[in-house]
């Protein structure tokens, strides 16, 4: 039964609490276009999308307008392309970032992500090709994005691609250096990757999931800000049982978007990443729900364990309210997309130190964080290691995605726009971390037991 | 199926017979409506069938944003299945 409260609530939320569907994203197989010859390859897989993505964009808006839900992107997930790769070697991999971009432009799509490679125990034949060509296709398309995962709890971190990641980062960034070094933006480094993560710029389409399937990720952190202002001297359980009733709600509207698409679409439904996914605009950040907790600035000795609440207290809600969630689902916190994380930045309350152990308890990694331009790509490789390390033991997904930016240093900004933000330039360490880097080799998995 | 019409801004002449023309117009019938005048706002609910409407359930959200432009008020028009989904178990 229908009543005026509720109907409010719901209106207000989309209207004043930026509450939005961050995406729909359609998953992909590509397996079925593996080919010897590089462009009759590249021609199944331009043909293959369309034909299964072409409604997509116009699905998306018709669902956008009856519901009266904001359905920012549309995008598409594919296989890992280096498995594409491995059929047709000693040809230039960019062949198939640009025939997933001819397709991106075709369907209307935000993103295509998928230009990715898995090689957390070792480099398979066509892994080593695709990720050399990585900082190439970031700069020649525009919505593709890559992601390599370097680790996992099951098969330890695999140094020698993590020195390789450094070297790919800092050449990446050079490469777009006239466009605000926007090539590593669209690339991730990943410990523990999920296969149905509908977040860009990680998400491919993993060999377990289906040949086509909808996926939907969340967003509404200044829903759950707002609702948290509410109660200003509520207790912290009071406000974490307050967070998993927004949490409901939201992922509730994802739900009935997703089972929608599906449905129109003809195409499974496959998962509701239920993420506070934060975007530049105000009202739309996650580091201002901890601050709603009571910290005077997102950063300040107290955010990790506000953090870790806010993280689960939101899965807990939203496990209730969709009947398949995965992806990422927790907090996201992307420095140059959250407003209130640029705040802290600039003020210098929050660092990369404190970004560090708030990724050990919250949905993703180190994002969209910009560093030097003459950071060395053995630190960005040690800072990938660091972060592998907290996903990789504490079994979750860990990410990193820095972006060099080159010729600026400690106090300039880059500007990259969107849903991307700007983000201040933030100090890193000195001192060299070069031999360790340099040594190759993997760290072994670790123990599963004799937890401490 | 029903949609649910939300119609805020300042109170004027006819608000309520426009809204409800252009319900006949789509030939969606309208159930219910609830409305209060709070000093000069206006708010109103409304319930409307679509089952059997004539043409395109987004050219009467289109129709219905261009009144409200019109108007200088805040109109949504939005599928009854979001508040449902959202707000009950």
């Amino acid at each position: 039964m229908l009543n005026v409260y509720d109907i409010l609530e719901t209106i207000r939320m989309i209207q004043d609490e930026c509450l939005d569907i961050r995406t729909i994203t359609m998953g992909i197989s590509l397996l079925d276009c593996i080919d010897t010859d590089i462009d009759r390859a590249c021609e199944k897989v331009y043909e293959k999308i369309v034909s299964r993505a072409e409604r997509l964009v116009p699905v998306g808006q018709q669902i956008e307008k009856e519901y009266g839900i904001p359905i920012i992107n549309k995008r598409i997930s594919v296989t890992p392309i280096a498995m594409l790769c491995g059929a047709c070697p000693n040809q230039n991999p960019v062949k198939f970032a640009q025939a997933l971009q001819r397709a991106a432009d075709t369907c209307g799509v935000n993103f295509i992500g998928g230009y990715s490679a898995l090689v957390h125990k070792g480099f398979s034949a066509g892994d080593m090709a695709l990720i050399q060509s990585i900082p190439e296709a970031l700069d020649v398309t525009q919505n593709i994005c890559s992601s390599v995962n370097i680790g996992s709890t099951k098969s330890g971190i695999n140094m020698d691609a993590v020195k390789l990641m450094g070297q790919i980062v800092k050449q990446s960034a050079e490469r777009t250096a006239d466009r605000d070094c926007i090539g590593p933006a669209k690339l991730v480094v990943f410990c523990n990757a999920v296969e149905d993560n509908p977040f860009m710029a990680g998400a491919f389409h993993g060999v377990g999931e289906p040949d086509c399937e909808i996926h939907v990720g969340v967003s509404g952190p200044g829903v759950v800000r707002s609702a948290l202002a509410k109660y200003p001297d509520a207790s912290i359980n009071e406000l974490a049982d307050i967070i998993k009733k927004t949490a409901f709600k939201i992922t509730r509207m994802g739900q009935l978007v997703g089972s929608c698409a599906s449905k129109e679409l003809g195409v499974p439904f496959g998962i509701v990443d239920l993420s506070l996914a934060p975007t530049p605009a105000i009202g739309d950040s996650v580091a201002h729900i901890l601050e709603e907790m009571g910290l005077e600035m997102c950063g300040t000795h107290g955010t990790t364990a506000c953090l870790a609440m806010l993280n689960d207290a939101v899965k807990k809600g939203g496990v209730m309210a969709s009947s398949t969630v995965g992806g990422l689902s927790g907090a996201f916190i992307p420095v140059s997309e959250d407003a209130g994380m640029i705040d802290a930045t600039i003020a210098g309350v929050l660092s990369l130190e404190k970004l560090e152990a708030m990724t050990a308890v919250c949905s993703v990694g180190l994002d969209m964080i910009v560093v030097p331009g003459d950071i060395t790509p053995e630190t960005i490789s040690a800072i990938i290691a660091d972060e592998a390390a907290i996903g990789m033991v504490n079994s979750k997904t860990t990410a990193v995605r820095l972006i060099p930016a080159i010729g600026k240093k400690e106090g300039e900004m880059l500007e990259f726009g969107g849903l991307l933000g700007s983000g201040p330039v933030m100090p890193v360490r000195e001192k060299s971390s070069a031999k360790f880097i340099n040594r190759g080799g993997r760290i072994p998995a670790p123990m599963q037991s004799l937890k401490n | 199926m029903r949609a649910v019409i939300t119609v805020i801004g300042k109170d004027n002449v006819g608000i309520l017979h426009k809204v409800s023309g252009i319900c006949a117009e789509y030939n969606a019938n309208v159930l219910e409506v609830t409305q209060s005048v709070l000093q000069d706002m206006f708010a109103m609910i409304m319930l409307a069938d679509i089952t059997e409407m004539s043409g395109d359930f987004s050219a009467l959200v289109d129709r219905m944003d261009s009144l409200g432009k019109e108007l200088n008020l805040s109109i949504h028009t939005m599928h009854e299945d979001i508040f449902n989904s959202m707000h009950s178990i």
